[in-house]
């Protein structure tokens, strides 16, 4: 005992050295395992799920009439087992030929509202801040900056099939 | 054993744990700790409290609720039904829902009590900074909460939150997939609301509190300000220690049982509002693919989805982007900027009139967003032949061609129709059928154009309809003109 008390007073120096190690050492311990019980946690939250997009069937070729425009639903492309009516997408779809067809996203391009179309007057309206669309999907009128985004739409088998693609986001073009 | 005996024991059961503990002699001095003697200002200090007492009450119902609601994308809505069929559980929503509001209401009214009164200037600009904290969690909580009923609201507002920050530039777009936790709305989505909701930032919050309340008790609550008594950083501590010593009274009772008062007052009203009028009730369920939507934000966010719909188009992702940022860094900044000095509102008048502004903006907006003058009435029904005047001929053909060609949606005639546009009620007497016809062909910044999307027949009808408007009976040839 007495010779530790000694050795210490005897330097000072050495234990302020000490000290000074041990704190740092400290810290950079815990620094150590807060990165790696973040990292995997930051991982995985920031970890967007990459689905693959898929084609989804929409209905029978001799469901939708020539000129006319209706809204269609679908799964999204990879839908959790949890995920119940959220799964569910809308486009509106038109047949413009026998084998042509055009999918309009139902999102408004201003602040992605969903857009009705309205047949009678050929347009498509947003009920958020009036919004509206021609029906080849270019704006009419109101604030969305850019035209209805299409969905890519494919006729197989006697099916008609839409690319079920993620929401379209209005980016700042910079 | 007789009442004497079992007291005895209850004591000294009491002594052993304060021994052990030393809960007294902590908790005595600080439940008696000197405030000043606010005399007639004395019931403005019990926002705070308050708003602490509303934030318990949501932790218990928070707490009920969290035990019956299955947070998962499919099945909350169901649960949440289930929750709200039953008889408490629908008080307890309702408490839970009216004490939403009533923190964000409170907070507000405990920061503007806080800024009018200068209490942000030295000593006490770290109790600013965490109440600004504070501020922005609270509306965290609100609008996660609003989420979490998961009805087709929650799930629009969830799309336009993730559009506003795909807005940001460079990041925007990774922003907007973070929200949605993903392509699409789907089954991550609300799951990551709910650890938000329930864990994240209500940790957030414990941490701030309890360093708010720590800096309460440090630096002493303020003392109602004085014209003429300007706080210096050299002097201010040794004259406030001073002041209690003089006149201070104890926290407990002398100003605790107020905030008891006002406390049980607000809690009392949030329970009878939720018994009488009850939870704000579910909308559709949460079916991405139901389109039949008008998304509408709560009160609380309402005025400032009426500023976002008002202001010009051009502005609008600086505002989405640099408002909030602005807010934060103006709110940051105050206590900084304007440590020292008068701290009475009669010498810095202008804080009266930045706190009217602040209400008055969100009382405006917020009344705006309810009317949304901005949004098409898409339900508007055909005009009733009471209006139109006639059943058949041009006039009742044109009152057909109005509505079916959406004009009504925006166009109000004789209080049916919305108000994106002019009234047209007596539109007749305001335009030429040749400018009706321009503008229907034209088109305006909010208007579509009907080129090509009207035919010769329907305009001469609509026109004919449009010029039939008129407070005086029209001239017979207008009509016809309008049909030539
Ligand atoms: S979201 Fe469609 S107009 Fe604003």
């Amino acid at each position: 005992m007495t010779t530790d008390i000694e050795r210490a007073s005897e330097c000072a120096a050495c234990d302020e050295t000490r000290r000074r190690f041990l704190s740092r050492l400290t810290l950079m311990l815990g620094s150590i395992v807060a990165a790696i019980v973040a990292i995997p946690c930051v991982g995985f939250l920031l970890g967007l799920r990459k689905v693959p997009r898929v084609w989804r069937t929409v209905g029978k070729l001799n469901d939708f009439q020539v000129g006319s425009t209706v809204n269609v639903a679908f799964l999204d492309s990879s839908p959790l087992p949890w995920a119940g009516v959220t799964a569910r997408s809308a486009a509106w779809l038109r047949r413009i030929s026998r084998s042509d067809f055009i999918a309009f996203s139902v999102n408004c391009t201003h602040l992605g509202c969903p857009v009705r179309w309205l047949p009678t007057a050929n347009l498509f309206m947003c009920p958020c801040h009036g919004g509206v669309y021609y029906a080849n999907g270019d704006v009419a009128s109101g604030p969305p900056p850019r035209p209805l985004r299409r969905y890519p739409v494919r006729v197989q088998n006697d099916e008609v099939q839409i690319l079920a693609s993620p929401v379209p986001i209005t980016t700042e073009k910079i | 054993m007789s009442e004497n005996n079992s007291l005895r024991f209850l004591k000294s059961i009491w002594r052993w744990f304060d021994d052990v503990t030393g809960v007294s002699s902590w908790l005595i001095p600080l439940a008696k700790h000197p405030v000043p003697h606010a005399r007639k200002s004395a019931w403005f200090y019990v926002l705070g409290s308050a708003t602490l007492f509303v934030f318990i009450v949501q932790i218990v119902t928070g707490i009920a609720l969290a035990s019956a609601y299955v947070p998962s994308a499919g099945q909350a809505y169901q649960s949440l039904t289930f929750i709200s069929g039953t008889r408490f559980g629908s008080i307890v929503r309702g408490i839970h829902a009216f004490g939403a509001s009533a923190m964000v209401i409170l907070i507000g009214l405990h920061a503007i009590r806080v800024y009018l009164w200068g209490s942000y200037k030295y000593p006490r600009q770290m109790g600013w900074l965490t109440g600004v904290a504070l501020l922005f969690l609270v509306l965290g909580m609100a609008f996660t909460g609003q989420l979490l009923r998961w009805d087709q609201t929650g799930v629009w507002s969830v799309v336009i939150a993730a559009e506003q920050a795909g807005r940001t530039p460079f990041i925007g777009h990774w922003l907007a997939r973070f929200i949605l936790a993903g392509d699409t709305v789907g089954g991550a989505t609300l799951s990551r609301f709910f650890a938000l909701h329930v864990f994240f930032i209500p940790a957030l919050i414990f941490f701030f509190l309890g360093f708010h309340l720590y800096l309460v008790i440090r630096n002493g609550i303020s003392e109602p300000p004085q014209v003429g008594r300007p706080v210096d950083p050299q002097t201010y501590r040794a004259w406030y220690s001073d002041l209690l010593h003089r006149e201070g009274v104890p926290f407990w009772p002398d100003a605790a049982w107020r905030d008891a008062v006002f406390g049980l007052l607000v809690i009392g009203t949030m329970v009878v509002l939720a018994i009488t009028v009850g939870p704000p009730a579910l909308g559709r369920p949460p079916d991405p693919s139901i389109i039949q939507a008008s998304p509408r934000p709560e009160w609380y966010f309402l005025w400032y989805y009426a500023l976002l719909s008002v202001i010009p188009r051009w502005s609008e992702t600086y505002v989405i982007i640099l408002g909030p940022l602005l807010l934060v860094v103006v709110l940051v900044l105050l206590p900084l900027v304007a440590p020292k000095g008068e701290r009475s509102p009669f010498k810095r008048q202008w804080a009266f009139g930045i706190v009217a502004f602040i209400v008055w903006m969100i009382a405006y907006f917020g009344t705006l967003g309810r009317l949304a003058p901005w949004s098409p009435r898409m339900n508007a029904p055909p005009l009733p032949a009471s209006v139109v005047g006639t059943t058949s001929g041009p006039i009742a053909e044109g009152a057909k061609v109005f509505h079916d060609k959406g004009c009504e949606f925006c166009h109000m005639i004789s209080g049916y129709g919305g108000i994106r546009g002019p009234d047209l009620t007596y539109a007749g007497d305001r335009m030429t059928p040749a400018q009706m016809e321009t503008r229907i062909y034209s088109g305006a910044t909010n208007m579509p154009s009907y080129n090509g999307n009207i035919t010769p027949q329907q305009l001469s009808d609509l026109l004919a309809f449009l010029a039939s408007r008129r407070r005086r009976p029209a001239p017979p040839t207008s009509a016809s003109t309008a049909a030539k």
